[in-house]
């Protein structure tokens, strides 16, 4: 049967976001404010992204709790956290705008927690040296989303909540549009636009223990990597230290560093505070190496220093899975955090009520007298599209990235609280970016009928298919290779095996096939969503055998510590000229030296301003 | 595991019947996992919301055993071991297809109410706001939107009124904006003529079902109806403000207008 592209429902926008999380909406907004036809499509209804899970809070140097803080250190703190494997640039952009960002929001109506001073209160977060993380209890996303979606709507953004994108049109070389569909009807939808904005997260949803939700598919990515954009940094995955291990149907699900923030201790099966064991050189000289000195630090001493608890998330999740592996674990497989013994119950009730509820309701535990039991779960790629640091334009004309799925702020590992303020920092510049290029054009790029009819037809042929692969079966096939081969500790037979694996899975997915009609159809939405997983499945485990080193949240058993020489390289990922995955190992410019100072610098002489670096 | 029977509404807005399945339940399970079973074994198309899966986000609400619930909060441990569990649409919003319904009103309910005034910064560039005085706001600010307090409210779910009052979703964010502290809006006028604030009578059954446990009548409800009464109804209360030249807005945005 011929199909028709001019039958397809089209919608004109100047600019379209893809993803209403954090960033889509920031995103949104600046480019409504610029003036431009703005539309928002989002998988979900509008305020359900993965942004609401997001619970500590914000990272931005007010100096509202230790006026000490400034941009420089949460630049330091941002660059040693990376292992220096950060795009410089967007670490100074970020902790110097994150605080006017924040500002704005409260402009919007956002209500953060205050000082007796009635200022924004921060707490402490894992390698931020002063507490610098505005929140709202432990519920600081779903506050940042419906921040923006209440000022959002009253912008002249068109929304199309439960539309998910398939893939970008392009007119030669530059952005054209995005195909499609409606997940209530299956009806596809063009959109005709001079820019996109991709702000579609990660793909944790490869993996079996995540925290991510099942939007979590990697779709920006590889929508970008078959538009020919370049991708960076894909094989730093965040395993966050603490998810739920038990009960198995909650195994994963997120709780909050703030419960270290606040005061929560790790302990093994035989009650020892192991962290003092795991405290690495590079952070040994700013960390408490006895639990006395760390429990002077808890009760508000300022020459103290942090509790090991509070190193970096990769050096956490390493240790709790060494301390599992050596028979230390928990019963269900992990290890025991603790905040019961070490505030009274009503601040725990107050400070962090979410994970109050979601033990009490899903574990049937009390925080308050009982301990948690914890383990890592795959929680954030720092990699993504690579993007310039002050536009956030990708290397195809007209494709913008922000957020997670957005690559460089982080480098090889992400503090916590550093992700809400990259929404806020890099969705507002994507909105400027995108309006300075949209303004630029000379003409209006115009998508090719083949190129969608093309789409259409791989979408509906999964449908049509008389018998096929079950799409749940696939996919859970998919996390458990992942899982065992792409984990937290790594090794090249295992990633070989891996992509061995996913080449077996690839022919499946050919053959995949969801039963039922196109209306509200989870099988063909989730038969839909493999191809995604796959290519960023794919795009991570090359990428992570082509470091031969341990950084940040990379760790190769068979290569194990930081080596010298891989600091200098980003691995950049595209599209081949036969479509196969393309690795390449590329040098890294030249930091600028005010940065490079602002970074090595010592913690005293930034506190004193001795070291400037607005120079 | 043991072996539990389900009953799940599946149709579209054009009818639909109850289907049974059974499905072997383990330990710590919810709902939303069973229905995820059923999902991958027996029904992929089985048609239904979901994101946090940890009452964070308030996408999965339907009604389990003719109560409105979060299907993700919602243990199977919380049955008795033999009882059958039936789940189906929210009744107030058409459905779509199964357990999936046209929540799209109150999208269209919230962009109704005028958007946060804030009074002017500080000299420094930041606002002012003490954590006492913001306790009740973030209370109401707690809300993640699943609308099973609008699912119960008898004027919405009985009376179809739905173009007569927002729902108490809304009465509580109007009550969020209207007790902000920065807010310079008065909220009052639209409350009464618009929003529908008399319609409610005070059953606190959206109290009830609220996951959050947001105090949505005695602590929202309540106190925006007496700033309804205080404006338009105490004589007292006008009478001063004719005498003393309190300025405030009585008349509804479109009122004004005229």
């Amino acid at each position: 049967m011929a199909l028709d592209a001019s039958e397809i429902q089209t919608i004109e926008h100047d600019v379209l976001v893809i993803g209403a999380g954090g960033a889509g909406l920031r995103a949104a907004i600046e480019c409504s404010a610029q003036k431009l036809s703005t539309g928002v499509i989002s998988k979900s209804l509008l305020g359900k992204a993965h942004t609401v899970m997001a619970e500590g809070g914000m990272a931005a140097a007010m100096g509202n709790v230790d006026e000490r803080d400034n941009w420089k250190i949460h630049f330091r703190d941002t660059m040693r956290g990376g292992k220096f494997l950060n795009v410089w640039r967007m670490a100074e952009l970020h902790a110097k705008q994150a605080p006017e960002r924040v500002h704005e929001l409260e402009e919007w109506g956002a209500v953060f927690d205050r000082t007796k001073e009635g200022k924004i209160s921060q707490r402490n977060f894992g390698g931020h040296r002063h507490p610098r993380l505005a929140h709202v209890g432990d519920r600081t996303g779903l506050e940042l989303i419906r921040s923006l979606q209440d000022h959002g709507v009253h912008q002249g953004i068109d929304f199309h909540m439960e539309c998910t994108a398939l893939e970008l049109l392009k007119d030669g070389d530059r952005i054209a549009g995005v195909l499609a569909y409606w997940r209530e009807t299956g009806r596809f939808v063009v959109f005709r636009c001079k820019a996109v904005i991709l702000c579609t997260g990660g793909g944790g949803k490869a993996w079996k223990i995540t925290s991510n939700s099942w939007e979590y598919t990697g779709d920006g990515i590889a929508m970008a990597f078959e538009a020919g954009a370049e991708l960076m940094d894909m094989e730093f995955t965040q395993f966050h230290p603490t998810g739920m291990v038990w009960p198995p149907s909650v195994r994963g699900t997120l709780v909050t560093e703030g419960v270290r923030g606040d005061g929560g201790i790790l302990k093994n099966s035989e009650g020892k505070r192991f962290m003092f064991g795991y405290i690495p050189e590079k952070f040994a000289a700013e960390t408490a190496d006895t639990v006395e000195e760390a429990n002077r630090w808890l009760t508000g001493d300022k020459t103290a220093r942090r509790p090991p608890e509070l190193l970096t998330r990769d050096e956490v999740a390493r240790s709790i899975n060494a301390e599992v592996k050596a028979g230390r674990g928990s019963p269900h497989g992990g290890v025991f955090l603790d905040i019961a013994s070490r505030q009274p119950a009503d601040f725990i009730k107050r400070k962090l009520p979410s994970m109050y509820h979601q033990f009490k309701e899903l574990a049937e535990v009390d925080i308050t007298t009982d301990p948690m039991e914890v383990g890592p779960t795959l929680h954030y790629f720092m990699g993504g599209v690579r993007v310039d640091a002050d536009s956030q334009m990708s290397t195809v004309p007209g494709l913008f990235a922000a957020g997670e799925c957005g690559a460089g702020l982080h480098g090889a590992n992400r503090l916590g609280g550093n992700s809400l303020s990259d929404l806020i920092v890099f969705g507002k510049l994507a909105g400027t970016g995108a309006a300075d290029y949209v303004r630029g054009l000379s003409s209006t790029p115009k998508a090719t009928d083949d190129q969608i009819v093309a789409g259409v037809r791989r979408a509906t042929d999964i449908l049509k298919r008389d018998s096929g692969t079950n799409p749940y079966v696939l996919h859970e096939k998919l996390t458990e290779t992942m899982q065992a081969n792409v984990g937290i500790i790594r090794v090249k037979d295992e990633l070989e095996k891996a992509l061995h694996d996913l080449e077996g899975l690839k022919k499946e997915a050919e053959t995949i096939k969801a039963p039922g009609t196109s209306q509200y159809n989870p099988g063909w939405h989730e038969a839909l969503s493999m191809k995604s997983l796959l290519i960023t499945s794919e795009i991570v485990a090359r990428a992570a055998l082509t470091r031969e080193e341990s950084r940040g949240a990379h760790t190769r058993n068979d290569f194990p510590g930081e080596r010298e020489e891989w600091v200098k390289y980003n691995v950049i990922v595209k599209k081949g000229a036969n479509g196969a995955v393309e690795v390449e190992k590329r040098e890294r410019p030249e930091p600028p030296p005010r940065l490079k100072e602002i970074a090595y610098a010592k913690i005293e002489d930034l506190e004193s301003g001795k070291v400037a670096g607005d120079l | 595991m043991a072996k539990r029977n389900f009953r799940v509404w599946r149709g579209d807005a054009k009818g639909g019947e109850f289907k049974e399945f059974t499905v072997d339940v383990g330990t710590g399970m919810v709902v939303l996992d069973v229905l995820h079973k059923i999902q991958a074994d027996e029904a992929n198309d089985l048609a239904l919301r979901w994101n946090c899966k940890a009452g964070k986000c308030g996408s999965c609400s339907m009604e389990i055993n003719g109560k409105p619930r979060l299907s993700c909060m919602t243990r199977m441990n919380s049955f008795g071991p033999d009882e059958t569990i039936t789940v189906q649409p929210l009744k107030t919003f058409p459905v779509i297809k199964d357990l999936v319904t046209d929540v799209s009103w109150n999208y269209v309910q919230n962009k109704r109410i005028p958007k946060f005034k804030p009074r002017p910064r500080e000299a420094d560039g930041t606002h002012r706001m003490y954590q006492e005085d913001v306790d009740r706001v973030q209370e109401f600010r707690k809300c993640i939107e699943c609308y099973l307090c609008q699912d119960t409210c008898h004027v919405l779910r009985d009376r179809d009124g739905k173009d007569t009052f927002i729902g108490p979703r809304f009465m509580i964010r109007v009550a969020s904006l209207e007790m902000h502290p920065l807010d310079s809006d008065d909220r009052i006028p639209e409350l009464k003529k618009e929003f529908g604030s008399g319609m409610c009578n005070i059953t606190r059954c959206c109290t009830e079902v609220c996951p959050e446990h947001i105090g949505i009548t005695d602590n929202g409800i309540i106190p925006m109806k007496e700033r309804v009464v205080d404006r338009f109804y105490d004589p007292v209360a006008i009478l001063g403000r004719k005498l003393f030249g309190i300025r405030r807005r009585t008349k509804t945005r479109s009122e004004e207008g005229k």
